[in-house]
């Protein structure tokens, strides 16, 4: 809902069409401007590459890891708080899980989770929220009423718990948590891009494609949508960290991914747990990648929002 | 007035029955059913069962029957898992421990954070505009199930100061924990907004005549710049309702409170369907309410919407 919020602010973006971004005689377009002022907020920059060293490490990490994630180091059971400490020498470089399990490997996996989580929840956003909302927007009168009287329907039923429902009731596995994930996550696009598009479609044009003779449809996917891309990016990329939150929210309540699989919550809800016993890195770790993920997240969110529209500031 | 708050109503009740519609469904394409144990129970016993629990009859009928108790007499019906108690009672025994830390947790965010965000909008680049931004930052990645065990391994590991569970009665105590692991990232969320919008406020031309005109500084700051400078503020507090009453799922967990997130929790481990929707469709009911008083108190609040 936060997001929303800062979307809101985004009233107008600049108007510039696609088609002329392919026109170098333009001189510089929506998206080098917006490249620019980017490339000027050190604190997006900092996060991005940040997020994208994450990711390096995500797909090199594994390489160096000498345990996989499931395979129990007997030599540390019993006695993890003095033999399964962060070490070179055993392998395990952020050292064991309570049960002997390699943390070095599992909290990889666990990132690897969260962002295709964040990233999923993202992609059904865009897709269903940014062809809902057009098509609501466009059309406008009595569907653009149902329409969107459905979508504040749905938007005040506590999903949580709905979520949390499904997930007990149909059983813990990754589909049912990207379909509960999906079910909710394009309800906020929708509303932002219907906002948009209201605004562009007396835009000229708009009037210019349908003197053109273009159908209905077409002006919606071929000329309104694309220039609804700056605000979807935007909204897109604040959605991640709030789609990261929710599915770690669902599996510290364990009700996320299942064993030996697991996430950056499930790996904090275990730290958590096990903490009092001094074994502190099994929180620290994944607590420091989480931190580091949401960070950079919202981050480059702010810096892409602030790239996109400089009327904002 | 009397028409703006019944055209909401006309939005929240077929909101509240499509929950209701939703979560009995999904109750009812559950698979197996709530008596089904390790031992095969005779049919006739199984009739008798679903007879005494009113399952016999056609669904539609169980659905409307449910809609009608939960409405006019709410009832939500005998809980599946313990045969000497109702959905009632375990509401009755979890709410009020989630009310009061939710509560205050809620209190804490709103009057901590407008204070702060105003603090920080009055001196800006101030020390503690720094502390107000700093905080609202940091808080953002820290949601409530972070905070929790952090807060634990400070206060009750470290420096062994407060109880890192149970709930005892309500003791102060018991409560100081839960409410800041709660409140925190509202409290983060609410100076920001206040602070912008404060800023925005402080920045406008009428604010300028009013100082203008030589009013004093406080006078300006709490008549004229406070109430609109409000207005997000309060347009977030239904999102601030629904992340105290989702929260205390974690804070329950967590701390041991024994409050309605672990009702809900442990009614979902041991497949209780009666006791799951019972709470899904209060809670749901609370934020549907929520809402509606936040939108009045909005629409009384900006000057600019007509009742």
């Amino acid at each position: 809902m936060l997001t929303d919020r800062r979307i809101g602010n985004l009233a107008h973006p600049a108007p510039a069409p696609i088609e002329e971004a392919s026109a170098p005689e333009k001189g510089r377009s929506l998206w080098m401007d917006a490249a620019r002022r980017f490339r000027r907020n050190r604190a997006a920059l900092v996060s991005l590459a940040m997020l994208i060293l994450i990711v390096l490490f995500t797909f090199v990490g594994p390489l160096l890891a000498r345990w996989d994630i499931e395979t129990i180091d007997w030599t540390v059971v019993g006695s993890v708080l003095t033999k399964g400490m962060p070490s070179f020498e055993t392998g395990h470089y952020f050292g064991t899980d309570e049960v002997g399990r390699d943390l070095y490997s599992r909290v990889i996996q666990g990132t690897q989770v969260s962002l295709t989580v964040g990233i999923v929840g993202s992609v059904i956003a865009v897709i269903v929220g940014t062809f809902y909302g057009a098509v609501a927007g466009y059309f406008g009168g009595r569907l653009d009423s149902v329409m969107m009287r459905f979508v504040d329907i749905l938007y005040s039923i506590p999903y949580m718990f709905i979520l949390i429902l499904l997930l007990i009731i149909f059983g813990r596995s990754f589909i049912m948590l990207f379909v509960g994930i999906g079910l909710i996550s394009w309800l906020g696009m929708a509303r932002v891009v219907r906002g948009q598009t209201m605004a562009l479609k007396n835009r000229e044009f708009v009037e210019a494609a349908i003197a053109g003779g273009a159908k209905p449809l077409t002006v919606v996917f071929r000329h309104i949508v694309p220039n609804l891309l700056g605000v979807v990016a935007v909204y897109a990329t604040l959605l991640i960290p709030e789609m990261i939150l929710l599915e770690s929210f669902i599996s510290f309540l364990g009700l996320g991914v299942q064993e030996p699989n697991t996430s950056l919550g499930a790996l904090i809800s275990e730290g958590a747990q096990t903490m009092q016993y001094g074994t502190i890195w099994q929180l620290a770790f994944p607590l420091i990648f989480f931190v580091l993920l949401l960070f950079s997240f919202f981050f480059v969110g702010d810096g892409l929002r602030d790239a996109l529209d400089p009327k904002d500031r | 007035m009397i028409a703006f708050i019944l055209k909401r109503l006309a939005v929240a009740i077929p909101t509240l029955l499509v929950l209701i519609v939703i979560s009995f469904i999904l109750m009812k394409v559950a698979p197996g059913n709530p008596f089904a144990g390790e031992k095969t129970v005779p049919k006739a016993v199984l009739d008798n069962i679903f007879a005494r629990y009113g399952l016999d009859k056609p669904e539609w009928q169980q659905l409307l029957e449910y809609i009608y108790n939960v409405v006019f007499h709410f009832d939500f019906g005998p809980s599946f898992k313990y045969r000497d108690r109702t959905v009632n009672d375990i509401i009755a025994q979890g709410f009020p421990v989630t009310f009061t830390y939710g509560a205050w947790a809620f209190l804490f965010a709103t009057v901590i954070g407008v204070s702060l965000g105003v603090a920080a909008a009055l001196r800006q680049n101030g020390w503690i505009d720094h502390l107000a931004v700093g905080l609202s930052i940091g808080a953002q990645v820290v949601p409530n199930f972070v905070m929790a065990p952090v807060l634990v391994l400070v206060f009750t590991l470290w420096l062994r100061w407060l109880p890192g569970g149970g709930w005892d009665g309500g003791h102060w105590s018991n409560i100081v924990l839960p409410v800041i692991a709660l409140a925190t990232s509202y409290l983060a969320s609410i100076t920001r907004i206040m602070r912008s919008s404060m800023l925005e406020v402080l920045g406008s031309n009428y604010i300028r005549t009013a100082r203008a005109k030589g009013l004093p500084g406080w006078q300006v700051v709490f008549r004229h710049a406070l109430r609109p400078a409000m207005l997000p503020v309060v347009s977030y507090l239904g999102p601030v309702f629904v992340g105290m009453v989702t929260g205390s799922v974690v804070i329950d967990l967590y701390f041991s409170t024994g409050g309605i997130g672990q009702a809900f929790v442990n009614s979902a481990l041991n497949r209780d369907y009666s006791t799951i929707l019972g709470i899904t469709i209060l809670l749901g009911a609370l934020t549907i309410a929520a809402n509606l008083v936040v939108d009045v108190l909005y629409a009384w609040i900006d000057p600019k919407i007509k009742l």
